[in-house]
């Protein structure tokens, strides 16, 4: 499943990077804590955080996740997607809480493994 | 618990305490402002912080993630306050997604923006 | 495919309290490495310890300089920095336990797995400090090595 696929059932919006969107989404990761998404997502997970300034960019592209899903109606700030941008990495945010997202995105890559 | 493997750390006589609804976060002024009373908090936040926090919003119980261990302080506050403290191995995106497919909600729906002004509860 | 390149090295000068370019050196170093082309693994390894790195000296120091080296099968990463220091190196290597403010906090840092990460993802790690001077650190990375849990 791609991220289309995932913006698609979800109701979340992309702020930039849309030609990542058909980036392949293999997994997924939760977390506010820089370190350790640093130390535990894999290649292909999508991101799903609160976090909005422009460290969360460097940290997707350390372990080069799919895209990144900011909930709870938190707004990138301006450098973010500007970092975001000059590195490829799709941004979408959500206006459901962390536990809804992932709840959903999960059902969809689990859904998807078993179709 | 037995969806997560998880194990009891504290408020082993609460077992059969019932919840419905959840809240995921690591950021504790998240959870101060969008939490709600009687939802299973679940995190990564092993320090005192995430014990008071869940306290201060009336949380009914803090499933810790990803392995951690509470700190001592951590526990002691929970063992103090009655607040019944687990903990998974599993991370936070495996949790909250295997509590959704067990027919566990989010403790709010979504997030409104300022302009509407309404929260949705469920 | 990994092919090793003797005498590959460098610096990088690391500003203290400002998080705008915190990973900007773990992201250069990263390309530096793909283009030598070394394993995924390693690469990743570097990428983190040198986050890490970068996310003390800018929380905790005035400035500081990672240098880093490969020599045989080995990558050094050394990190220097004039700050603070630390006043117990155990405790803080412990995880979970971090000196950091709310702010820094705030942000997503300051969890207490900093230096654990790097002695995790490390295959030797060494750490010295004098409190209100500075701290200096050194790892190794064999390129031959392998960490199960990753």
């Amino acid at each position: 499943m791609d991220l289309n696929g995932i913006i698609d059932k979800l109701e979340c919006d992309c702020k930039c990077c849309h030609e990542g969107l058909k980036n392949e989404v293999t997994g997924g990761y939760a977390g506010d804590l820089l370190s350790d998404v640093m130390a535990n997502s894999s290649r292909g997970d999508i991101w799903v955080t609160r976090q909005i300034h422009q460290n969360i960019i460097a940290v997707a592209c350390l372990n080069d996740l799919s895209g990144i899903l900011i909930t709870q109606g938190a707004i990138p700030e301006d450098a973010t997607l500007e970092k975001a941008r000059s590195e490829g990495m799709p941004v979408m945010v959500t206006r459901m809480p962390e536990f809804e997202a992932v709840g959903r995105i999960y059902h969809l890559l689990h859904y998807r493994e078993k179709g | 618990m037995k969806i997560l493997d998880a194990e009891v750390v504290i408020g082993h006589d609460k077992m059969d305490l019932d919840i419905q609804t959840a809240f995921g976060a690591d950021l504790m002024s998240d959870v101060l402002a969008f939490a709600r009373p009687k939802s299973l908090l679940i995190t990564g936040v092993t320090n005192p912080q995430s014990v008071r926090t869940a306290y201060a919003q009336d949380i009914a119980a803090i499933l810790l993630c990803r392995g951690k261990m509470p700190s001592k302080q951590a526990i002691d506050i929970a063992r103090e306050l009655e607040i019944p403290l687990l903990r998974t191995r599993y991370i936070l995106f495996e949790t909250c997604g295997r509590l959704y497919q067990a027919g566990m909600t989010g403790c709010i729906r979504e997030v409104c923006s300022p302009e509407t002004d309404e929260t949705h509860d469920k | 495919m990994k092919r090793m390149t003797n005498n590959v090295s460098g610096s990088f000068f690391v500003l203290g309290r400002g998080f705008d370019h915190a990973g900007e050196v773990s992201g250069r170093l990263k390309k530096v490495f793909l283009a030598e082309k070394m394993s995924n693994e390693i690469i990743r390894r570097v990428a983190i310890i040198t986050f890490e790195v970068e996310v003390n000296i800018i929380s905790y120091a005035d400035h500081g300089t990672i240098f880093y080296h490969v020599d045989n099968d080995v990558i050094t990463i050394e990190a220097v920095d004039q700050g603070q220091g630390i006043k117990d190196i155990e405790l803080a290597i412990e995880e979970g336990f971090s000196t950091a403010d709310d702010e820094i906090r705030e942000l997503g840092f300051g969890a207490g797995m900093g230096l654990a990460n790097i002695k995790r993802f490390s295959d030797t790690f060494e750490l010295s400090s004098v409190p209100g001077q500075g701290t200096s650190l050194k790892c190794t990375i064999r390129t031959d090595s392998t960490k199960m849990d990753l």
